[in-house]
């Protein structure tokens, strides 16, 4: 049985220099005693016999031991538990990864889980250190020099050096103490000094403690006592260095007295602003309206319909856009995610392809008319995003009661319908669209309607060369709307010179 | 006589507890060594405290003002309630904040409002108090904003240059809901301006062709809250509300605050204990839906009038159900089911997959993965161990509901 002596302050260094030496003689796990030097008293007079003269001697002909990186950022935070145990632990895992390389990642394996719940118990511990050490504040009333702050803070374990960079990051302009019965930690904004002799309680007082034990209190909601709850996130054990703590008893002793005062201090008569407020609201003047019988008061109106249920879960009407004298009207099927948010038609995936047929075909953006058959986003979420979901015949005949409007007041020489919706919405047939595609035919007096794809559905064509196909028709499709657009241009500017030479 | 920082700290808390968010995570690492201050954020947030009420306590969370123009029948601080009231000035937070931060009670701020004079003037003093935190005292540590309703999105975008995190309110579950108890919030406005976020941290997140660098621009994202129980809106109606926001304002939380009492209440709503467990079985829910690949419909059928089972806890009511996809072999099946045992979380789904490269694991391994092998027993096939009929047994469900308890007098 060989004896290893070491300070056992949390320092990887020391474990690590006689752990490489003794693999390195192979020496048995079992046979290996490790001790503390601050453990029991009669350690004080353990021989001094630190690493077996053999293994160092091999430790200088080959120094080099692979372990897996998940092994070592795993003892650097173990070596930091305080259960004397840890060193034999750390070391017959060590012993034992030489043969099985991926025994750390058999997280059911006895001896694994037992290293990683010592992991996880130093991982809580260094993280309540950053939750409850309270800094207090001394000689504030010293001029312009940088603000000293001192704190008193109890761990389980060694973590003190482990943690001291977190209050660096964090506290950098300021000098603090972190004073614990395992060590010490300061900072002067130039270094990090760590020391590892234990400190006493400086047992301080800091004023602005009162304002905090009054914030918590008040944040405290009397009606959801959870004292469990608490209990095993802020253990007892922490109290006793925490300001507010003192308060908990009382505040549970008195928390069923404080919900039945409330409830007892029923309605009562409203203030005396609030009247006048309410008054205030009545008199408000309407809000001025856009003038009636234009696009701009039927876009008013429909910012606020409710004709069908679509409404609750979009974002937002989203209603035409472009002059109401266009002699080109497109109707699409419905907004989606983009135009939803947005509040405006054919400015997502599908708006861009059309956008750029219609640019690529002279098709001119500014003087169209763009709308869609139904206003409203229809959705089902799926996780992160929003799926698109055809609407059905009633929102469609719910929101034609719109598009009407838009017609009546347009007065396109040519409607463009986007799809088998559109389609739908505007001529009430069941006809296909396959059937009507590409012609143009009649809609109303000296109204034209062509019936082409909706550019989402070419974006959903997974074959490369029918997509390519698929475009390509629906690229003439828009090119004889543009066409149309340039003739009924040149008819009015004819019909303009003719009344001029008139 | 003017009312003492202390005074109006309890008046101001007092007002800001019925808000539950008080996350301080999610946003970018930051840290003062480098820019000198003070404050930092390195990922995941630190609960400084724990009040009786269970809840954590991580950021200073208080009201500007609890002074309101808004009547909403379930808050303390509507314009029709009696409840003290008090203000601070800007210098006044941005002191607490920072005196409150060098003594590590807290991760930052959580500031919100009630609406004084306009929404607008609400919004700029807020976003002056944030902006003073960041510019003018190097204040690197977390700030979550409340946004004002019908506040003009240039505040929202000024706001957001210098908060981590902003939320706005969806109250209620349904739209009707919020129309009858806030008169004066519009729903649709809600909505817009959740969007308008979405799309702003969106294009922020685009890196710029010349530098390839991304704009700080709300890093936490933006969160929402629903109170439960004050409204008719049952279980199956608020869980799809909370999946259309997350799908459609890519929010981080949707937060559900049980319905408190609240001193000096309006006559239009319940005066009733709030319903804690609701609002846990309504987070288990939310979490099973963003994480464990359950759909809102699958949680929600089978459970009747739409309200989740009280006793079990969702999952396990889903199982309970579903009794023919069980038991789960726990060497073979795929990561999707596993995630469907009751009594396997992700954690342990991802120890199992891990650990069953190398072996075949038995029911010791589960319970050494931290495991409760007492509630996964009934659902799975290991190596040596087979439920038998177990899943068969009529009296399943029994063998999982809490046992009963005498109620208490009062």
């Amino acid at each position: 049985m060989e004896t290893i002596l070491l300070e056992g302050r949390g320092d990887l260094t020391e474990w690590r220099e006689a752990a490489r030496s003794l693999l390195l003689a192979r020496t048995e796990p079992r046979t290996i005693d490790w001790r503390c030097r601050n453990g029991a008293a009669d350690d004080l007079f353990a021989p001094a016999a630190e690493v077996p003269e053999t293994a160092v001697a091999t430790a200088a002909i080959a120094s080099t031991v692979t372990v897996p990186k998940a092994f070592l950022s795993l003892a650097q935070a173990v070596i930091c538990h305080s259960d004397p145990l840890r060193f034999q632990l750390l070391y017959r895992v060590l012993f034992r990864l030489q043969e099985e390389r991926t025994l750390l990642e058999v997280l059911s394996n006895a001896d694994v889980a037992q290293l990683n719940a010592m992991e996880k118990s130093v991982r809580r511990d260094c993280h309540k250190m950053t939750a409850f050490v309270r800094f207090k504040e001394i000689n504030a009333e010293e001029g312009p020099a940088r603000r000293r702050f001192l704190a008193w803070f109890e761990p389980d374990h060694h973590i003190v050096a482990r943690v001291a960079p977190f209050f660096q990051r964090r506290f950098t302009d300021m000098d603090w103490i972190i004073a614990t019965p395992k060590g010490t930690a300061a900072w002067d904004g130039e270094v990090l000094t760590i020391s590892t002799q234990p400190a006493e309680n400086p047992m301080l007082t800091d004023q602005t403690d009162t304002l905090w034990r009054t914030y918590f209190s008040n944040i405290f909601n009397p009606a959801r006592l959870k004292v469990k709850m608490m209990m095993t996130e802020m253990p007892k054990k922490y109290w006793k260095n925490l300001p507010e703590a003192e308060l908990i008893p009382g505040l549970i002793a008195g928390a069923e007295a404080s919900v039945i005062a409330m409830a007892e201090r029923a309605a009562s008569e409203a203030p005396l602003f609030h009247q006048r407020l309410q008054a205030i609201a009545q008199a408000e003047p309407e809000i001025v309206r856009p003038p009636a019988g234009t696009l701009e008061e039927l876009r008013e109106e429909a910012r606020h319909c409710t004709r069908c249920a679509l409404h609750c879960s979009a974002t937002q009407t989203v209603f035409g856009e472009g002059p109401q004298d266009a002699e080109i009207m497109i109707v699409g099927e419905q907004p989606g995610d983009q135009e939803d948010l947005a509040g405006r038609p054919f400015v997502g995936p599908a708006g861009a392809v059309f956008n750029a047929v219609a640019e690529e075909v002279g098709l001119e953006r500014q003087s169209t008319y763009v709308t869609n058959a139904v206003k409203h986003f229809k959705y089902e979420p799926h996780g992160k995003r929003r799926i698109h979901q055809k609407p059905n015949v009633g929102e469609v005949q719910h929101c034609k009661w719109w598009l009407t409007r838009e017609l009546a007041l347009v007065k396109p020489k040519l409607v463009v319908a986007m799809g088998s919706t559109a389609l739908m919405a505007l001529t009430d047939s069941r006809q296909r669209l396959t059937d009507l595609r590409g012609e143009m035919l009649q809609l109303g007096a000296g109204q034209s309607l062509l019936v082409t794809v909706h550019p989402a559905y070419l974006l959903r064509i997974p074959d490369e060369g029918r997509k390519h196909e698929e475009m390509a028709r629906f690229r003439s499709d828009i090119a004889r709307a543009a066409a149309f657009g340039r003739r009924a241009m040149s008819d009015v500017r004819l019909e303009q010179q003719n009344a001029g030479n008139g | 006589m003017k009312k003492s920082l202390n005074e109006r700290l309890a008046i101001l808390s007092d007002a800001a507890k019925y808000d539950a968010s008080c996350a301080s995570s999610g946003t970018v690492k930051r840290d003062s060594s480098k820019s000198g201050g003070l404050g930092s954020t390195e990922g995941s947030g630190i609960c400084h405290a724990y009040a009786p009420d269970g809840r954590c306590i991580s950021l200073l969370k208080i009201l500007m003002t609890n002074f309101c123009i808004y009547d909403c029948a379930y808050c303390i601080n509507r314009s029709s309630s009696n409840v003290e009231r008090a203000r601070f000035s800007v210098e006044e937070v941005v002191w607490l904040t920072l005196e409150f931060y060098r003594r590590n009670y807290i991760e930052g701020l959580f500031l919100s409002s009630g609406i004084i004079r306009s929404s607008d003037y609400t919004m700029e003093e807020m976003v002056r108090i944030a902006r003073e935190l960041r510019v003018t005292h190097n204040f690197g540590g977390y700030i979550h904003l409340k946004s004002i309703p019908e506040a003009s999105p240039l505040l929202i975008e000024q706001a957001g240059l210098y908060a981590d995190r902003l939320s706005i309110n969806i109250e209620l579950p349904t739209d009707t809901g919020l129309t009858r108890l806030a008169p004066e919030k519009r729903p649709a406005n809600i909505r817009k301006s959740m969007g308008e976020l979405r799309l702003k941290i969106e294009a922020a997140n685009d890196p710029t062709l010349q530098t390839k660098r991304r704009k700080r621009f709300v890093p936490a994202g933006q969160s929402t809250q629903m109170i439960v129980g004050a409204d008719q809106a049952n279980d199956k109606v608020i869980l799809g509300t909370s999946a259309r926001l997350y799908g459609s304002y890519g929010l981080r939380r949707v937060y559900y605050s049980a319905f408190s009492p609240i001193p000096d209440a309006s006559k239009n709503l319940p005066l009733i204990k709030p319903p804690l467990m609701r609002e846990h079985r309504l987070y288990q829910a939310d979490w099973l839906y963003r994480f464990y690949g359950f759909g809102i419909e699958e949680i929600t059928e089978n459970q009747p009038d739409g309200m989740l089972d009280l006793k079990l806890d969702p999952k396990l009511a889903w199982a309970l159900v579903n009794r023919h996809r069980f038991p789960v072999n726990i060497n073979t099946a795929e990561r999707e089911m596993l995630l469907r045992v009751p009594g396997l979380g992700t954690k342990a789904v991802n120890g199992i997959l891990s650990a069953r490269r190398h072996r075949r694991l038995r029911l010791e391994d589960l319970a050494r993965l931290h495991v409760s092998i007492k509630k996964v027993q009934s659902f799975v096939v290991t190596e040596g161990w087979t439920p038998h009929r177990l899943i068969d047994r009529s009296d399943l469900r029994a063998m999982f509901e809490p046992k009963p308890e005498q109620l208490a007098l009062l």
